[in-house]
Order: C-alpha cells, then structure tokens, then sequence
C-alpha cells in the first residue's frame, strides 16, 4: 500500500517541527518525508492542503464496555469511533463485567482489539486496583501490569479507604505504573445527581458538593506525596482540585491530572432541561469551575484532554432524570469541542492541544513519544482545524448515541487516522 | 407562569368556588374527556383533590397508583404513559418522586400533563391554592410577608410558594436548621433564617411544611424532638411573637411535631380554607388548559 | 366592519320596553310575590336589574334577583379558538319552588337559553321557567320560545344586533348592523 500524503502540515511538538510537507507511506512506514514529493504510479495520493499532521492522538479515558455490556458498547465499535474521532489508542476501563482485575481479561481485550479494523487502534487497559472493584483487597498488579495493563484505576468508583489507596500508591509504583483516581466522597454525594449549585436548589435535584471531590484529591496528594509515588486525577472538574493540583506540581511532586470536552464547555444549567445526556459523574459545574480549567489547561496544571466515553443505549438514557445512569459519548465530538472552546477562542494554541492528546498522555502512561521520521512506522492523526460541522448523533460509529451535542455547530473534525500499517478515513 | 397566569387562575378558581357550594356540585365543561391520574407517589389528599374537581367537571376519571420507581417496576415511565395514551387519555395528572419526570413526560406523550408534584422540584397547584387562601383572607399578596418554615431543601412545596409569591409582588423567608436550607436560595431573592422566633414577629403568614420523619433523622438533623423543641409551631411561640400570625400547611400534619394540635385548630389556621380551596383550584386549571387552544 | 342600518330602539324606547315588560310579567304572574329574576351575564343581568326595579316600584316590595355565567354550561366550550371569560354565577337563594324569570337581551340561536336551562335546573327544581328578552332576531336552532319580548327584529344571518346600555357602554341603544364587509 503506497500513500502519499501531499501538503499537510506536520505539527510535532517532540521534535520541534511545524512544517508543510508531503509524505510518502508505504505499508504503514514512513518511507520519506518533507519537500514535495512527485506522484507515481501505484501510489494513492491524498489532498491534505489545510489539514494538520499530528502524533496519533491517545483517549486515556474510555469506557469500551466489553466484556459484559456489549450492549452499549464493544471494543469493536468502541475502536471504530476512536478512529472516526481522531484517536490511534485509547486506555480502556476496568469497569467491565468481569473487571479486569485478572490476566485473562487482559488477554482478552487485546485479542479483540488486534481483530477490530486490523488492530488500527492500540487498547491500552487500565486494570482495576481492587478485586472486583470493591475496595477492599488490591489486584494482582503484578501480573495485570506484566500482560499489557498501563495503569491502575477503580473507575467510576473511587478508591474510598485512605489505607488500600496508600498500599496502592505504593504497590503500584514497583512497575512504574500510576494510579488514577475517581476522586469522589461518597457519602457527601449519596443521591446525587448533578452538582450541587443554584441550579440544583432550584430544579430539585439532589447535589453532588464539588468539595467532595477535593477532599479525596487533597487526601491522596498527601498519600502520594508520603510515599513518594505517582498519581493522576481522572476527569477534575473543580476549581478546588485544580489548584490542589496546581500547588502538587509546584512542590514537584509527580501528579498530573485530565480533563474532558465538556467539563470546558457545559455549567449545569444545561441539566435545567432535564436531558438525561447533561447527567454525568463528576457532574457538570459551574462558570468559576470552567474559568479555573481553563487557566489549568493554560498554565500546564492540567496535562490532558481525556473523553471519558461512556456509552449507554438509548433506552437507559430514556428515562426520568434522577433515574438515568450517568455518562455521555465523546470519542467523536473531542477534537471539535476542543477546537471549538478551546484553540479559537485563544486559551491553547494548535501546539499545546497536540500535546494534551498526544505527548503528555503518552508520558504519564510510559508510552513510547511517537517517532514522525522516515524509517519509523507512521503513528498519525491528521485533522481538519477549520472545517464547520454540525454534529449529529444517529451518524455516530459509536453503538451508542447519548450526547449533548446534537445539532451543536463545531469547528474543527479528524480527516483520518494512520497507525500499525492500517488507515482509516473519518 | 406570568403574574396573568396566576391572576387568571385565582380569579377563575373563586368562581369555581361557588360551584361547590351548590346542592348539585357538578358542571358540565368536561364531559366526555378522561383523565387519567398518575400516582406514582403516596398521596391521598391530592389525589382525592384532583379526583375530586375532575369529576365535578364531568370528567372520567381513571386512578392509577403505584408506589414504586419505573425502573424497579421493570416498565419505563415513558411506555406506561403510552399505553395510557393510545387508550385515548385527553389529560395527564402526574406524581412523581422524580424531579423533571413531568417535563419528561410531556415529550413523549400528546396529551397535557399537569403536575401535581414531582420530586423536589415543584407543586403549582398547592402554590396556586396557598396564594387563593392567602388572597381570599388579605385581599391581596402584593407587599405581604410570607414565611416558609421546615424542610426547606427537600420540599416542592417551598420551591412553588417561593416562585408564584415572588411573581405576585408577595415578600418570602425561608426557616429551618442548616442543613435543611439548600445552597443559594438567596439567590431567588428569599431571606434565610435558622431560628423561627427571630422570623415569627415579622411575617402575616407562615407556611409550615411537614418534616419528613423518616428519611433524615439522624443524618440532616438530629432527632423529632429536637426539632419540635426548635421550630415546632405551637401556641406559647406564637404568643411569644406578640403578632397574629396566619397558619397555613399544606398536609398531611405530624401533631406535635411541626405543629401543635391546638394551633392546627385554631382561628387562626387557614387549613381546612387551603383544602377546599384546593379543588377550586384544580377545577380551575383543568378548565382553564381543557378550553385553552 | 359593521356599517349601521337602523337603530332600532333608542334611550327612551328603551326604557318604555322595559316598563311594559315589566307589567306583563306581573299580569301574568299575578303579582310578584312567588318571583325570583335571573340575568344572563353579562348585559341580561343588566337587563334583568332594570326590570326588577321597575317591578319593585310597582309592587312596593323587594324582588329576590340573581345572575347566571352559562360559560360552563356552553355547548361549543371546547374547541372555541378564543377561551370564553367564566365570571361565576350569583345565584345565593333557593330557586326550587320559584316561578325564575330568565332574563337575557338577544335571543338569537336559542343555545345560550339552553345552556341557562341546564344550569338552573342543577341549581334547584323551579316551579316555572319564563324567558324575558329585549330582541327576538330570529333564527332560532333549537325549541326555544320567549314568554316574554321586548321587540321582534327579522334579521338575515349575517347581520347582528348590538344592545348597549347605560351601565356598560355609556347609552341605552338597539342597533341592527349590516353583515361584515372586507376592509
């Protein structure tokens, strides 16, 4: 296969380079690079004049929902709307049915994701920390870690006692593996359904306290910091754990922390609908929780965008609000959300957007940094930073269609993906 | 609702009243329509209410009452409500313990759905009869003092009163410990206090809601008899306050708790008012949305 | 827009109308003893005020009267593209036993007066129901037939009467107005 890449501008923060050029791939290899290179006979030759090269971008936050909820999702059709959203990988999540807090569960999801699209799309699991995600007994991390898991999680459930977290942190770190926190103080939020605000005194609803995400992110700061090891903050919501994080970092400790699309872009007053797609855990914040984001996105306190795609069918999602389980889909709407709120509106330029999907993600997790170098095999997202779309949910390769965003206007949208000798055009 | 709206409703609702002060309690605008009323929260004294003004319309009247969430029942609300409504239901009266679930509903079904509370959320209909029974006594509710005292946080009584008081020019507080006080509701321009003898003096009307026994003892506030001690209504408070404050409540009472027998049957008490003006008022919404086109 | 055609009762004439009604209905009745007098909102209850102070004068005696909304009692209440005003009837007393006289200031389709009908006789079981109007136009829909009336006006369907009264429009006036012409 001969693919020749003409006129796209490569943007790679590794190396430094921001450049229009043509590429020449053959078989997934990059076979040469940089200055025009001429059509030949046998090769496909696309147009990508306008369109931005980048490092495959990496969603370190996905719920592929197999095995056990095939229903809402399968690692399949997980992978495929990863690919149609722009992403070359993405770190599953251990709230499966089973867990994956055995060897065999890891085994599996590779072994399904190596068959969907050609294995185009690297799964990366995050094994669980406890057994069964209950809390109460560690994983064999040892041997997750040894079968390809990348990190440690609970996920959508914290890791609640203080002394199991500690041995986690501690534990965890003997394979250079972080831990990544669901940070939520369960008893202060026992019935919520949305944050807790004016907008929740006034709807009804019960309110899910934004410190009770502090209180656990300020816990296991100090648990990190004690023993000397490290830790990820999964989709922060608040202004409080933002400088909380912000503050860890400057003392030098090693936390870093992700934040989704539409924790930068909706306050709860969108939940004033009543749309059961605005419910989702953490919930949706208020204006000062946003602006606080923004400056972390800003200022490097908050070191990735990760989507937490959390597909549910359309029948669970049509219910009454206080009913409905939390979560929405977001592999497909990142890029244009983040382009949208966040490169035209001047809070991060093209460069540090690469970075937030690509080069950070990939060094919290030990990830190889993507090579873009003629001999190495191409590893690409390539997308279209100008191009206005308006999203539509039905058109989703997600099996699942529960967004907020129907009918909302976005700029920016994945042109196609390149990695382990497979291309996929959105 | 705009202050037109509610106007409409009051003055509607007081010639209603009239009809239930006939021999033969019925009129004829209804006939023939079916409403079908959708309790899925224990009620006795709305349902009865709505029940009530349906059939003094000459509405038919179909009840359905279920204790349980849609999902442990294992049919989703929405299918429940369509299959009432391909039986040609003209209305919709709903109770939920869901927050939104009306909203919900009247996406997905045809018919008019009226609310007859949801969640925590809201209840017009007992804010529409409170304000009748304030403005039946007063004469009006513009520039009035109307205090709310009890479990301010959890209740769609409060939220109603709040909303429909305001839009009629009325004054609002709000009473309660703490911790039964939700976040920001000054920001719905409410006073807020914590010790009733300090609101008692100043207001022309309060409002005491029910204090819901069994789901935050212990946890939201620390037992009935402290709350009783603190903020129960009774008659040594009121003469304490040195003011003739009017007593409503929307029911059912807890004697003794919030409230003391004595002050429940005083001359002082609109409750049995609030009761029957509460049919009024139900005729007058169901008359109102049934003509309105 | 309604241009004028007649005016068919002016202030003077009404009030003589009035004044024969109200003798007629006390020959009839012989006396006023057993009477109760109901207008028909709005201006039949204005209607029916006048007569029974004609009657008072008459009789030196109080005459019990009453006012009737027959919105929720209309056949055409739902489907109406405008929501009829429901105003509340007074009606205080005891009508069973009565000898009511229904007062109204059109009859017209005859629909109104059965609206009223059934509105009186969920109110009690009068001994007599007598209908006064102050014009008959005709074109009667259903069995309807005043006992009492002030002016018989033939009438095409598509003109109209139009009755003010002091009380409500500043004069006492019948007029008959062609039917609606294009602007």
């Amino acid at each position: 296969m001969k693919l020749l890449l003409k006129g796209g501008r490569l943007i790679d923060p590794a190396s430094g380079r921001d450049e229009v050029l043509d590429m020449l791939l053959i078989d997934g290899r990059i076979e040469k690079m940089g200055k025009p290179i001429p059509t030949a006979t046998g090769m496909e030759a696309i147009e990508l004049k306008g369109k931005i090269i980048a490092p495959g971008f990496i969603d370190m936050h996905v719920h592929l929902r197999e095995p056990g909820f095939e229903y809402k999702e399968t690692i399949l059709t997980g992978c495929t709307s990863a690919a149609a959203g722009g992403f070359t990988a993405v770190c599953c999540m251990p709230n499966t049915n089973p867990a994956i807090d055995d060897e065999s569960v890891v085994r599996f999801i590779q072994s399904k994701a190596k068959a969907a699209l050609n294995g185009l799309v690297d799964v990366h699991p995050v094994a669980a920390v406890t057994k069964g995600r209950k809390g109460e007994h560690l994983a064999p991390m040892a041997e997750l870690a040894e079968a390809g898991a990348v990190a440690f999680t609970d996920d959508g459930d914290p890791v609640h006692d203080a002394e199991i977290m500690r041995r986690a942190l501690e534990y965890a770190a003997m394979f250079n593996k972080p831990i990544i926190q669901h940070a939520q103080d369960l008893p202060m939020t026992k019935g919520g359904v949305m944050n807790e605000g004016l907008a929740s005194t006034e709807l009804g609803l019960a309110g899910m306290p934004s410190i009770a995400e502090d209180v656990m992110v300020a816990r296991d700061i100090s648990l990190a910091e004690y023993t000397g090891t490290q830790y990820h903050v999964a989709h922060m919501s608040t202004a409080g754990a933002t400088e909380l994080v912000r503050k860890a970092k400057a003392r030098g400790l090693r936390v870093s922390s992700e934040v989704t699309p539409h924790h930068f872009t909706l306050t709860d007053d969108a939940v004033r609908t009543f749309d059961t797609n605005t419910k989702m855990n953490p919930p949706l914040r208020t204006r000062e929780d946003i602006e606080s984001i923004l400056k972390g996105l800003q200022d490097g306190t908050i070191d990735v965008i990760a989507t937490d795609h959390a597909p549910h069918s359309y029948d669970e999602k049509q219910v009454e609000f206080p009913v409905a389980p939390f979560g929405i889909v977001g592999l497909e709407t990142a890029i244009g959300l983040s382009v949208t709120e966040l490169v035209n509106k001047g809070i991060l330029s093209v460069n540090q957007l690469i970075e937030k999907f690509s080069v950070n993600p990939r060094r919290i997790l030990h990830l190889p940094t993507i090579k873009i170098a003629e001999g190495e095999m191409a590893n690409l997202t390539i997308f279209d930073p100008l191009v206005e779309w308006v999203v539509d949910p039905t058109a989703f390769k997600s099996r699942s269609k529960n967004s907020p965003f129907g009918g909302v206007k976005l700029r920016g949208r994945s042109v196609g993906v390149i990695n382990n000798g497979q291309v996929y055009w959105s | 609702m705009s202050k037109a709206d509610i106007q409409l409703i009051l003055d509607t609702a007081m010639s209603f009243r009239e009809v239930l002060e006939r021999p033969i309690k019925k009129v004829p605008p209804l006939t023939g329509k079916t409403i079908a009323n959708m309790f899925f929260e224990n009620s006795t004294r709305t349902r009865f209410s709505f029940e009530l003004a349906e059939r003094r319309l000459s509405a038919d009247v179909l009840g359905f009452q279920s204790s349980s969430t849609s999902v442990s029942k294992g049919e989703t609300l929405k299918d429940t409500a369509r299959n009432i409504e391909a039986m040609k239901v003209d209305m919709v009266v709903m109770r939920h313990s869901a927050s939104g679930a009306p909203h919900y509903l009247s996406q997905v079904i045809n018919a008019n759905v009226i609310n007859a509370g949801d969640g925590s959320h809201e209840h017009p209909t007992q804010a529409l009869l409170d304000m009748y029974t304030i403005r039946e006594k007063f004469g009006k509710l513009e520039g009035l003092h109307v205090g709310i005292v009890g479990d301010i946080a959890h209740s769609r009584v409060a939220r109603s009163n709040i909303y429909g008081l305001k839009t009629m020019g009325a004054k609002i507080s709000v009473c309660g410990p703490a911790t039964l006080i939700p976040k920001e509701i000054e920001q719905l321009g409410v006073e807020v206090y914590h010790h009733i003898d300090d609101l008692l003096p100043q207001v022309d009307v309060l409002n005491v809601l029910r204090i819901q026994l069994e789901r935050d003892a212990g946890r939201l506030f620390p037992s009935i008899r402290e709350y009783h001690n603190y903020y129960g209504i009774t008659r040594q408070r009121l003469d304490r306050a040195k003011r003739a404050v009017t007593i409503m409540h929307p029911g059912p009472i807890n004697r003794d708790v919030e409230i003391s027998a004595d002050v429940a049957d005083s001359e002082h008490s609109l409750i049995l008012q609030q009761v029957l003006n509460g049919v009024a008022i139900r005729m007058a919404v169901l008359y109102l949305l049934a003509t309105r086109n | 827009m309604r241009k004028l055609r007649a005016k068919i009762i002016d202030g003077q004439g009404l009030e003589r109308t009035l004044t024969r009604l109200a003798h007629e209905i006390l020959e009839k009745n012989k006396g006023a003893a057993n009477l109760v007098i109901v207008g028909i909102k709005t201006r039949g209850a204005m209607i029916a005020g006048r007569i029974a102070r004609k009657i008072e004068e008459v009789e030196k005696a109080k005459v019990t009267i009453g006012s009737l909304d027959i919105t929720l009692y209309r056949d055409d209440l739902l489907g109406r593209l405008d929501q009829p005003e429901f105003k509340g009837t007074d009606i205080i007393f005891n009508i069973t036993g009565k000898d009511v006289i229904l007062v109204d200031d059109v009859l017209f389709s005859g629909r109104t007066i059965r609206a009223a009908l059934d509105e009186l006789i969920d109110l009690g079981r009068p001994k007599t129901i007598q209908l006064a109007v102050l014009v008959d136009r005709g074109h009667r829909q259903l069995p309807i037939k005043a006992d009492f009336v002030g002016k018989n006006v033939p009438t095409s369907l598509d003109e109209s009467i139009r009755v003010h009264l002091m009380e409500s429009d500043g004069e006492d006036e019948v007029l008959l107005m062609y039917p609606e012409t294009p602007e």
